[in-house]
């Protein structure tokens, strides 16, 4: 090697210390070329998407940061405004949120009783915790059993609170029905019983029974008005219920149009159609001046708890088809696989079927979620105050009158950070879910 | 020896009815039934007494009374002097115009945000991006409000047209107006002559088809190309072109002046339809952004490999191979789409758009105090709009449904 290198001049004998790449390849500029000027026509979109963020920015940044945070009406906005900035200064006045900020969070809910929802929100996400992270401790599931008792008994108040739980105590009937009831009703009797004996008890006992515990221990609140709910607070309201009674009819829904029993198949296909071929304001409309038609003369119930139903059989159709979906996506060796293993129906079901069917859908189930929060805002139209039913009621003050932006983007920017949270959420459980190597 | 073993005789006992399989599904169906014709039953006996203690019969006669009520925007002749139920019927078209602007802006919008969200240019993919997160996580009614309010707040009043040095100028050439009062466009005046132009452009889109298929044989055939794309081009546009020269310019457009108080002449559009058009399509297109983009991911990689390594161009690989494949996944929820967009459309209530649900569910059920009727044709007309949708969707289904063995 050595006579090689003497004998040629030209043969180096040492490496040669690394050169910088060329400035085109590396870093920022590398970067650049390959992400904005790939070619002519990327370099035309990067100047249009650069002139457009610019035309966003330049009308909308100061709008915003310099907007007026302590006025108590749009004329003494404009005052402030004068005197800060140039006369007739384009800025936002956001003073408006601060000042009706209880109006747009709770409507025209009593102010003294203002940490009942607060309370009912917390126990809310004590509940919902154990169910959506598996870090938080398992014995968190009670108050998720107790949650929508103990909320409903906080929000609406009247009477004492043995109310709300006598009517959950009957919830754990048919399970001591079950245990305990074989050897006197039979086989058969327990199902019947399991059945019957909590509707006797709600009917019959419940009412005394906690009229006799609140006369020993009256803890009570005052009772509150659904027409007085409104705000977030009544979107949330909506929105959570119809979000957790929805998911289980959709399943049933699902389950009896896949059905092989000819009418519960025929009745559960009309059902789901005659309810997704119709809008949803519509159907609110039928519950607000249609319901009175339906039920017995004199029955006259709370519009919050007809829209309630209402949104809740509207998601339900669609939630049927999402898990339909699910269903159908499975591969027909699963079924044929429980039924081998001598499962029946419903076993095969909540252990083979629904758990990989459910995980399926979950991106179309968290939609119909999303879909169905949002459509809260459809409430306005049938008199309630939902966030934008208070935007218009703010407007039609005479101390806010001619507020129009302010009031849209904040609304907007709730409904915004809600929803874009819940889709993350699912991103998150389908990543967790899966089971497949990739 | 063998033994026999004695079948019980048959008898039938009443506990077969819950555990024998061969019966239970029988027994469950008519409980349902019975339980379900029992609501059913109920429910109208309910309605029957209601409508007696208010003295109401069930008739549908208040369609051919007069409306009495006026109806702004409308594309057949409308006066209130006419019936209930031609304004249910200028109400549904004004729905079906929406629901068809509506879906092809919707359309567009979402292959343009789709296609250009899987852009390699990462300014305008994010861009896109957060065009369809905007969309999709606020309300539809929020982002009409939000559109109304730009038309009718942000944009400037007639008045600041006039004088010699205007406030505000009208775009396009002098063309459009944009006022808070809506938009102003030219309308076509269709003038002596004008039917043979239809005619000719009629003929061009007849002959661009048949040049097609004539193109497509003889490639077949012979393996030669033809410049499909110069000639039909040359056929839609100059060939009337030509006609409307030769003709003396039949159709002209009627331009909107300023005249008074207001603009006077072309066509109005009311800032009601354009807020609830374009907010409803800037919504929905975020959702068609989103199918367009999964059915183009949805093609596997392979595919485009394969078309190269037959030796396609790029252009041609994705004409050929991809989009044919894309448009299968992205076609369905597309459909859908369009379906919530129609019933959407009743958000119409919001900007005051006389929509069917204004004029059939709205005023005329206010008038005439039959609410049960109207609404009942309400939501049929919602329903066989649907049905008629998703009825066509699945035709379409089973006519591209790969035919796999």
């Amino acid at each position: 090697m050595t006579s090689i290198s003497a004998s040629h001049a030209f043969v180096r004998t040492e490496i040669l210390p690394e050169q910088a790449p060329p400035m085109a390849q590396a870093g920022v500029l590398k970067w650049l070329r390959e992400n904005l000027f790939s070619s002519w026509f990327n370099a035309i979109l990067t100047f249009i998407s650069l002139y457009v963020i610019y035309w966003i920015l330049s009308h909308v940044t100061g709008w915003v940061f310099f907007g007026i945070w302590d006025a108590g009406s749009l004329n003494e906005c404009r005052e402030f405004r004068d005197a800060r900035y140039d006369e007739g200064a384009r800025v936002a006045c956001w003073s408006v949120l601060t000042d009706r900020w209880h109006q747009l969070m709770f409507g025209f809910y009593p102010p003294e009783h203002y940490w009942r929802p607060i309370l009912a929100f917390a126990v809310f996400g004590g509940a919902i915790a154990p169910v959506l992270f598996d870090a938080v401790p398992r014995r968190m599931l009670y108050v998720t059993a107790a949650a929508p008792f103990l909320c409903y008994w906080l929000l609406w108040g009247g009477g004492t609170i043995w109310g709300p739980v006598a009517v959950a105590a009957g919830f754990a009937l048919p399970f001591l029905v079950a245990r305990f009831g074989e050897g006197v009703f039979g086989s058969l009797g327990v199902t019947v019983m399991a059945i019957i004996v909590p509707i006797l008890y709600w009917l019959f006992l419940a009412g005394p029974m906690a009229g006799a515990l609140g006369a020993v221990l009256p803890i009570r609140i005052t009772s509150i008005e659904s027409n007085d709910f409104g705000g977030f607070m009544l979107a949330f309201i909506i929105g959570i219920t119809g979000i957790f009674l929805s998911l289980p009819l959709g399943i049933l829904l699902a389950l009896g149009r896949q059905s092989d029993l000819f009418i519960i198949n025929k009745f559960s296909i009309l059902f789901i159609e005659v309810i997704r071929g119709v809008p949803l304001i519509v159907w609110l409309f039928t519950a607000s001046i249609l319901l009175n038609y339906f039920l017995p003369p004199g029955t006259n119930f709370d519009l919050m708890l007809r829209v309630i139903i209402m949104v809740t059989l509207f998601a339900a159709a669609y939630m049927a088809e999402v898990v339909r979906g699910g269903l159908a996506a499975l591969p027909r060796g699963q079924y044929e696989g429980a039924d081998s293993l001598g499962l029946d129906y419903w076993q095969s079901m909540r252990l083979i079927i629904l758990p990989q069917a459910l995980k399926i859908s979950i991106p179309g189930i968290v939609n119909t979620f999303i879909a169905l929060f949002k459509d809260t805002t459809l409430v306005v139209f049938i008199g309630l105050f939902d966030p934008i039913g208070l935007s218009n009621a703010i407007r039609a003050t005479t101390d806010w009158n001619g507020i129009y932006w302010e009031l849209f983007i904040f609304i907007g920017l709730c409904f915004f950070v809600c929803c874009f949270s819940m889709s993350k959420y699912s991103q998150y459980l389908e990543r967790k879910l899966r089971r497949d190597h990739r | 020896m063998a033994t026999v073993t004695e079948h019980p005789a048959e008898s039938f006992r009443p506990s077969q009815l819950v555990y024998d399989t061969r019966y239970r599904s029988m027994t469950i169906q008519v409980v349902a039934f019975i339980l379900i014709m029992a609501g059913l039953l109920w429910l109208a006996n309910n309605t029957v007494q209601n409508l007696a203690a208010l003295g109401k019969d069930f008739d549908f006669g208040f369609l051919s009374t007069r409306a009495g009520y006026d109806i702004n925007q409308r594309l057949i002749d409308y006066s209130n002097d006419s019936t209930h139920g031609r304004a249910a019927l200028v109400g549904i078209l004004n729905t079906l115009l929406v629901a068809v602007v509506g879906c092809i802006l919707a359309t567009i919008f979402g292959l343009f945000a789709g296609v250009l969200r899987l852009s390699n240019n990462w300014i305008v993919s994010r861009l896109m991006g957060i065009y369809v997160e905007m969309f999709r996580n606020i309300p539809t009614l929020v982002w009409i409000l939000i559109v109304f309010a730009i038309m009718t707040e942000a944009m400037p009043a007639p008045r600041a047209f006039r004088g010699d040095d205007p406030a505000a100028a009208m775009s396009l050439f002098n063309s459009v107006a944009i006022t808070n009062r809506g938009v102003y466009v030219p309308a076509p005046v269709f003038g002596a002559g004008s039917l043979v132009l239809v005619a000719v452009f009629a003929a061009s889109i007849l002959g661009v088809i048949f040049f097609r298929r004539y193109a497509k044989a003889r490639q077949e055939a012979t393996g030669a190309q033809l410049p499909v794309l110069w000639v039909s081009l040359g056929l839609l546009i100059v060939l009337p072109l030509l006609f409307y020269v030769i003709l003396g310019r039949p159709i002209t457009l009627d331009y909107p002046m300023l005249q008074g108080f207001n603009f006077q002449g072309g066509i109005h559009m009311r800032n009601s339809f354009i807020a609830l058009t374009l907010a409803l399509a800037l919504y929905t297109g975020a959702f068609v952004a989103e199918n367009v983009r999964g059915g183009i991911l949805a093609i596997s990689r392979g595919q485009t490999e394969a078309a190269f390594s037959l030796g396609l161009q790029p252009g041609r690989t994705m004409h050929l191979v991809i989009l044919p494949q894309a448009l299968q996944v992205i076609i369905p929820p597309l459909i859908s789409q369009y379906l919530n967009l129609t019933k959407n459309s009743s958000l119409a209530l919001a900007v005051g758009y006389m929509d069917v649900r204004s004029t059939l569910g709205g005023i005329t059920i206010n008038q005439t105090g039959r609410e049960l009727e109207g609404m009942l044709l309400l939501g049929l007309f919602y329903l066989i709009t649907s049905l008629l949708i998703s009825g066509a969707l699945n035709v379409y289904n089973n006519s591209v449904k790969l035919k796999e063995r």
